[in-house]
């Protein structure tokens, strides 16, 4: 399975906070979230982003609050993935509970801006530059959380996975 | 090899291992689930896709509404009708309404509801509060609040653990706070990721409870997956207070702690008999220096209360430094009590009859400003220091305002001042 998609570049430590701000949490409708995306790390995201556009985060993103409004809100706005040096773990278990792919590609991200194409290989584990021959390799999944994202998101895994 | 107290916590919540290792991905019973009017209305509605007509155990779930309540608006009030609704439809017992409610991570301790070597999971990220009573207490998000409310287990990795060791006598007017500031300020805000910061030595064994919580409450602020403190006399102490005071049934509880041959992946040590108060500047809580560094910059707010320091020490703190004081005419001061019993202890004690006087706001227990929820955000331009846990952007309000962190006496100090300050500038 392959994405690919335009680049919205950030730096390290991007927090929950600045991707959906409490002022928002009022809500967990993922069509108003979506419309507050990335809003106090850039205020413009919500009006530039389009279906397929893949953010690409520096160390530690996500890190901050537990609130799933803020993987929610990414993949309302038409996200398809997130790439990152390193994920915050709540984070991290929200986009793969809810089914975001979130990929921890740490060598490709210096080599980013704003505006790339970047092409994404899922089975290959590899994210590449769309025109350039250089394929960064991507951390794999454990086989359980292949599973779950496999299947959807927990809940999902749950209703066809589980015995009890 | 021998175990960290957070292996064997997770090893004996493990139905399917006899031995564990960091890194392993395990599925773990819970003792205990917990979630608030802002995560729980998507655990509640991912639960409900499940179909299950139960959930897992009635007692062993907490619902409150802490976050935006007493309602801040419409949506915030459906919200909360949502909790209740559900609580009411699946028998949940820990459900609190406003008037009964606190903030959650002092709210559960108080009552006797987590107990010495469980296993519990909130959808909050402050949930690592709780390993002060010796348990691997994490934050988790909303559809794993829904899974665990369904099956009472959940997916862990296991994390290595870091050991810090804090010897030494504090200083006046140094705690806690100021001992989680300093190690963060060391860290960094990942330089705990994906880590257990276990947190020994002297210093820590003489500590109240009510320090240890607001050290394991920012555990989170250097990205680990939990804080944890061994249970000892005084936890031991503190939790039975709590069972007797709340008839709680569940009383059995188990104190584990770390063998003398476990492996720790870091040992960090630190004598504080030096430190002064810490403060976290704009906009990263590792933005750490001594409150000496800081001092004049004039706040507009001053914020005591949260999860952090919102318990009757805290106050009590605050009190002492307020006392025949008056809040500077061009500063608010917000003090928010964590609990019910907190708040109607500060009103017996006094503490809150000398904030009253100093020309300070004393609220009804809720998160309120810490996430920029409500009962005071701040404006544009406008400072703020505050005994809460995080200062990112845009965290107490508008995106151009700045929030600084610090222990209770420090926040006091600075309303009196109108700028950052210490008691002893006073």
């Amino acid at each position: 399975m392959k994405l690919k998609g335009k680049i919205f570049k950030f730096g390290d430590d991007i927090n929950t906070d600045e991707i959906i701000p409490a002022r928002y949490l009022n809500t967990s409708d993922p069509g108003e979230l979506a419309r507050h995306c990335m809003e106090d790390a850039d205020p413009a995201f919500h009006g530039k982003v389009k279906e397929g556009d893949i953010i690409a985060g520096g160390e530690n993103f996500g890190c901050g609050s537990s609130r799933e409004h803020a993987p929610i809100a990414i993949k309302a706005a038409g996200v398809s993935c997130v790439i990152a040096k390193s994920f915050a773990r709540i984070f991290y278990r929200n986009a793969i509970n809810i089914g975001l792919p979130i990929f921890g590609c740490p060598e490709i991200i210096d080599h980013l801006k704003n505006g790339d194409t970047v092409e994404v290989d899922i089975d290959k584990g590899e994210a590449s530059k769309a025109k350039n021959k250089t394929a960064y390799k991507m951390e794999v999944f454990p086989g359980f959380i292949k599973d779950i994202i496999k299947k959807g998101g927990l809940i999902a895994y749950a209703k066809k996975g589980k015995k009890k | 090899m021998g175990y960290t107290i957070s292996e064997k916590i997770l090893l004996s919540h493990t139905k399917s291992k006899k031995d564990i290792a960091p890194g392993d991905f395990i599925m773990a019973k819970v003792d205990f689930c917990l979630g608030n009017d802002i995560t729980a209305p998507i655990a509640i509605n991912e639960f409900r896709k499940l179909g299950k007509k139960k959930v897992f155990n009635q007692k062993r779930i907490a619902l409150v509404p802490d976050h935006f309540l007493p309602a801040k608006d419409m949506k915030s009030a459906n919200q909360a009708v949502t909790l209740k609704d559900f609580a009411k439809e699946y028998g949940i017992t820990n459900y609190f309404e406003i008037g009964r409610v606190g903030v959650e991570h002092a709210l559960l301790p108080e009552r006797g509801l987590i107990l010495p070597g469980d296993l519990l999971v909130g959808a909050d990220s402050h949930t690592c509060t709780h390993g002060a009573l010796g348990a691997f207490t994490t934050g988790v998000g909303s559809t794993d609040l829904a899974y665990a409310m369904a099956f009472g287990e959940l997916w862990f990795k296991v994390p290595e653990s870091i050991k810090v060791v804090f010897t030494g006598k504090t200083r006046k007017w140094v705690g806690g706070k100021d001992l989680i500031l300093h190690l963060i300020g060391d860290l960094g805000v990942s330089g705990a990721l994906y880590r257990s910061l276990e947190f020994t030595g002297d210093t820590i064994t003489s500590m109240p409870m009510d320090d240890r919580f607001s050290m394991c409450n920012m555990a989170i602020e250097a990205g680990a997956k939990n804080g944890i403190i061994a249970a000892d006399k005084t936890t031991e102490s503190y939790v039975k207070k709590g069972l007797r005071r709340y008839k709680q049934v569940r009383k059995a509880y188990k104190v584990y702690k770390s063998d003398k041959d476990a492996d720790y992946a870091e040992v960090k040590e630190y004598n504080v008999s030096k430190l002064e108060p810490m403060v976290a500047a704009p906009h990263l809580p590792s933005n750490v220096k001594p409150v000496s560094e800081l001092k004049d910059i004039k706040v507009d707010q001053a914020v005591i209360g949260s999860c952090t320091n919102g318990r009757i020490s805290d106050l009590k703190q605050a009190a002492n430094v307020l006392k025949n004081r008056k809040v500077n005419p061009d500063t608010r001061l917000v003090v928010i009590p964590a609990t019910q019993a907190i708040y109607k202890e500060a009103v017996d004690e006094g503490y809150a009859e000398t904030i009253i006087k100093a020309g300070g706001v004393f609220c009804t227990p809720n998160c309120g400003p810490c996430l920029g929820g409500h009962m005071g955000i701040l404006g544009e331009g406008e400072t703020a220091i505050a005994t809460t846990n995080r200062n990112f952007v845009g965290r107490m309000g508008h995106p151009k305002s700045f929030v600084y962190l610090s222990n209770p006496a420090i926040a006091a100090a600075s309303a009196v001042k109108g700028a950052i300050a210490h008691p002893a500038d006073l």
